[in-house]
């Protein structure tokens, strides 16, 4: 168990502007934190910062009490202790399932029994005993993570660090192993920095979430706030998909402003210190209903999930994606009455 | 970077700098200030005298002919398989191949045994001509064909490179648009080929001004002369006093050289004609009553220039003397028997080659995984010059890389005072130098395809870069290192333009032995030892043949 901590972190490549830019994050003891963004938003890079694989511009990158890169200092990967799962597995293919999962020991020079019994034992950890003699490509995609899986618990590594390891796998199997991820932080308690552009992974999956956006950090937060008080509109957008309309803001009081939005007047969640005037809103569908006295929208789409009708209702430009009750119905084209009954003042612009 | 790394960087960069560099360098000195001031005199001196011209200008008028020629070939063949339904491609293509595994200089003299006045083949059939009379295959003409014939399969592998580069599209859209076989080939894929008709020719001259068996077999009895061969004569006749002289013949040839490549470059970047490939044009066009004939006529052709050749080269080996009439009853063996056991330098040739080929082609297969490793992975600025650094002693005549290394170990090294030259190690030198390149290139393309996140594990793991190295990096490039390996072992094996030039009693190679027997006018057992390394040029690619389905395509030349 450790702490991961970046000061002012920036990693810029050749051509561009900065992948990492002037990063400050502090991963605490035994947490699973998720790093959730954009392609290109930078995640992958602070990643392989925190691992050793890139060499940061500027800053400091502290793991537990030690510094491992800081100006001319810099701990090379292969001495920081660091297990690591990748988006391809990296599952070597000329090695069998016990050699691969036993490296990080014959590293070490550990052998005979001490090796026999822990590979055992990790490979017993991810259900995956008696596969000891398979090669990776005899194994589905799910057994080749679960042996990465193992790689990682056999070295007993202070801090797990996470590459999209779900991200070529199928629906079904992601759930699955979500789950497995989440039994493997609580039976080794290691700090775990999971890198993802799903949002419900990064939500179900994490203590707390940082949201990267064009190398920065933009909010870092439990899922629940980062649902229910995005600090930007990139996050309101990008998580859980709510929408950004234009609104004024009258008065501010006791966490709740009265706002002027969509024509109507609303009383939303809002925080402490929003100045009043123009603002950004954040709807999402459980923020809306239909109603008869609100503003009046038109249905553009309409798709069957299953409980609900998920549709958009558009106005004046605006979309909102709002969700039908089994009772209610509305056609393609029809028109409904819109209901606000809560929502959040974005607190800052992009 | 951990220490392990920084170790295997700084050795790998003071290896390819010595091997590569420096006798380049060395080279490039001894002709602008051979005193140690500048001083192009020597040059101005040697490039005016008339023997050099002479060389020069029959070392252009082969040169030039022999790589038209193998244009011809090479194109047209290539576009017959590529385009039309004639049968039995495998098979064409090997055939067609074969030519450029096999050593110059074995070509030459199995050649010279088919059409000589002594041919035991045309000898059998009364075709023979007169006794005494001079091989025709001598002088100009002969040198041309064998020089095309050499080189046309690296026009071939060229353009067939060209042509899956040729999307299905665009043929089918000409093919729609009305337009006939001859038609489409002539305004669609001739056109596309340029940059792949260019790098062949290109390949092929500088080969050809660089080639020493052909010129040397056909040229030197007839006092027919070019660069590469009036090197070798006067080094051979006078020793290393007149290494200044050959040093400023080996630059000239060097710098046309360069001009061959640099016109190829020119005419590659020119029109860029780059295209995204998804599936290569494979039309299959019907040649129709017209295949028997054709199919026919490219066999006899093959039959022409492996069947009769090789044929006649392991009818002298059989023979009991030359002139002799080739009978059941008179087939001996003994020469074979000479060459292996009784003839000293022979024997030394065997075993001196096969330790050379051995030893160059391991060291360099060490060698290529770390530096393509360095290189690729971690974008080494050092080791990326010597990559290119690397292609000169290569891309370049042999006879210019053996002058340079010449320059450079003549003297007795510094510190250990020990002098390689006149030893078997002044070639192994010139073969670590001459051939990097070989062993580089297919570890490059090998690792092209390993995802990188292997080695990040390892490292990731704990790992350091040596046990990376050993148990993740070289297992995972074992299969392309080892293709590198063949390569090298095959082409040191056959080499003679090196060797011919750095070689001395005890420290021969069967190339050299090979070349002297035949000037002695000991055929009988040339002949053995060309039948006894053709035989070993085939086990060895067979051996790379079984190994070739791990295989990136293109590693192996002779490989579909």
């Amino acid at each position: 168990m450790a702490t991961v901590s970046l000061a002012t972190v920036s990693r810029r490549f050749a051509a561009g502007s900065a992948a990492v830019d002037a990063v400050d994050l502090d991963v605490r003891h035994g947490e699973f934190l998720a790093v959730l963004g954009p392609s290109g938003s930078g995640k992958t890079t602070l990643l392989r910062l925190v691992a050793g694989f890139e060499r940061p511009d500027a800053g400091r990158i502290t793991i537990g009490d030690r510094i491992v890169a800081d100006g001319p200092l810099f701990v090379p990967p292969e001495a920081r202790r660091i297990g690591m799962v990748f988006q391809s597995y990296a599952l070597w293919p000329h090695m069998d399932v016990r050699r691969n999962v036993g490296y990080p020991l014959a590293v070490q020079g550990i052998t005979g029994a001490a090796y026999a019994d822990r590979v055992a034992k990790a490979l017993n950890a991810v259900g995956l005993t008696g596969y000891e003699t398979r090669r990776p490509a005899e194994l589905s995609g799910g057994q080749r993570q679960r042996v990465a899986l193992a790689r990682c618990l056999v070295m007993e590594p202070a801090v797990v660090l996470l590459d999209e390891p779900l991200a070529n796998l199928d629906v079904h199997l992601r759930a699955l192993l979500q789950a497995e991820f989440t039994a493997f932080h609580r039976a080794t308690g290691a700090t775990m920095i999971y890198v993802t552009h799903d949002q419900t992974e990064a939500l179900g999956l994490a203590d707390r979430v940082a949201v990267m956006d064009q190398g920065r950090i933009v909010q870092l937060a439990s899922p629940e706030e980062l649902y229910r008080a995005p600090l930007t509109p990139m996050v309101a957008r990008f998580v859980g998909r709510g929408a950004v309309i234009p609104a004024i803001v009258h008065t501010v009081h006791n966490g709740r402003a009265d706002v002027e939005v969509l024509g109507r007047r609303a009383q939303l969640r809002v925080a402490p210190d929003q100045a009043t005037g123009a603002a950004l809103v954040c709807l999402r569908p459980e923020d809306l209903a239909v109603g008869t006295n609100g503003p009046v929208a038109r249905v553009a789409r309409k798709a069957f999930q299953g409980s609900h009708v998920a549709i958009e209702a558009r106005l004046d430009g605006a979309v909102l994606p709002m969700h039908l009750g089994p009772d209610q119905a509305a056609a393609l084209g029809d028109t409904v009455g819109i209901d606000i009954r809560d929502g959040w003042v974005i607190p800052a612009r992009d | 970077m951990d220490g392990g790394e920084k170790g295997v960087r700084l050795a790998l960069v003071g290896f390819v700098s010595l091997i590569a560099l420096v006798p380049m360098l060395r080279l490039l000195w001894e002709g602008v200030a051979p005193a140690g001031s500048p001083d192009l005199s020597i040059v101005i001196e040697t490039w005016t005298r008339s023997a050099t011209l002479r060389a020069l200008r029959n070392t252009l008028v082969t040169g030039i002919g022999g790589t038209l020629l193998a244009l011809i070939l090479g194109t047209g063949f290539a576009l017959l398989v590529a385009l039309t339904d004639i049968r039995a491609k495998a098979a064409l293509v090997f055939s067609f191949i074969l030519p450029l595994v096999i050593a110059p200089q074995v070509t030459a003299f199995a050649w010279m045994q088919a059409f000589g006045p002594n041919s035991p083949l045309l000898g059998a059939l009364g075709l023979a001509p007169p006794l005494g009379t001079r091989n025709p295959l001598v002088g100009p003409g002969g040198i041309i064909l064998l020089l095309g014939l050499h080189h046309a399969p690296l026009v071939f592998l060229a353009v067939r490179a060209g042509l899956r580069l040729v999307p299905r599209d665009l043929v089918e859209a000409a093919q729609a648009a009305g337009a006939a076989p001859m038609t489409i080939l002539r305004t669609v894929i001739l056109p596309l080929l340029g940059p792949a008709l260019a790098a062949g020719t290109g390949l092929s001259f500088v080969s050809a001004i660089g080639n020493f068996g052909i010129p040397a077999l056909l040229g030197i009895p007839g006092g027919y002369t070019v660069l590469v061969t009036l090197v070798y004569q006067r080094l051979a006749g006078f020793g290393p006093r007149v290494l200044p002289e050959v040093a400023a013949i080996g630059l000239g040839l060097a710098a046309l050289a360069i001009i061959g490549l640099a016109v190829q470059r020119w005419r590659i970047r020119r029109d860029d004609v780059r295209v995204v490939s998804l599936a290569a044009t494979t039309p299959g066009w019907r040649l129709g009553t017209w295949r028997p004939v054709v199919e026919a006529s490219v066999w006899v052709f093959m039959g022409l220039i492996l069947v009769l050749p090789f044929a006649a080269l392991i009818a002298t080996s059989i023979v009991p003397a030359i002139g002799v009439e080739l009978t059941w009853e008179r087939m001996t063996f003994s020469h074979y028997a000479y060459v292996l056991w009784d003839y000293a330098a022979a024997r030394r040739a065997f075993v001196n080659s096969f330790v050379l080929a051995g030893l160059a082609a391991a060291v360099l297969m060490m060698a290529a995984v770390p530096l393509a490793v360095l290189a690729d992975w971690r974008r080494s600025r050092a080791i990326g010059f010597l990559a290119i650094a690397a292609e000169f002693p290569y891309a370049l005549p042999g006879v210019v890389l053996a002058i340079a290394m010449i320059l450079v170990l003549l003297k007795p090294l510094p510190i250990i005072n020990l002098s390689l030259y006149n030893t078997v190690w002044i070639i192994f030198a010139a073969y670590l130098a001459r051939f990097l390149t070989l062993a580089w290139r297919p570890v490059s393309a090998g690792l092209a395809q390993v995802d990188r996140s292997l080695e990040e594990a390892a490292q990731g793991a704990g790992a350091s870069f040596i046990f990376r190295l050993r148990t993740v990096i070289y297992p995972l490039l074992a299969p392309a290192a080892v293709a590198g390996a063949i390569i090298v072992f095959l082409t040191a094996f056959n080499e003679l333009t090196v060797s011919a030039l750095l070689w001395s009693s005890g420290a021969e190679t069967l190339g050299v032995v090979l070349f002297s027997l035949d000037q002695s006018g000991e055929s009988t057992g040339a002949a053995a030892i060309a039948v006894l390394t053709v035989i070993a040029t085939l086990a060895l690619m067979g051996v790379g043949a079984a190994l070739g389905r791990r295989l990136p395509q293109g590693v192996l030349p002779w490989r579909p």
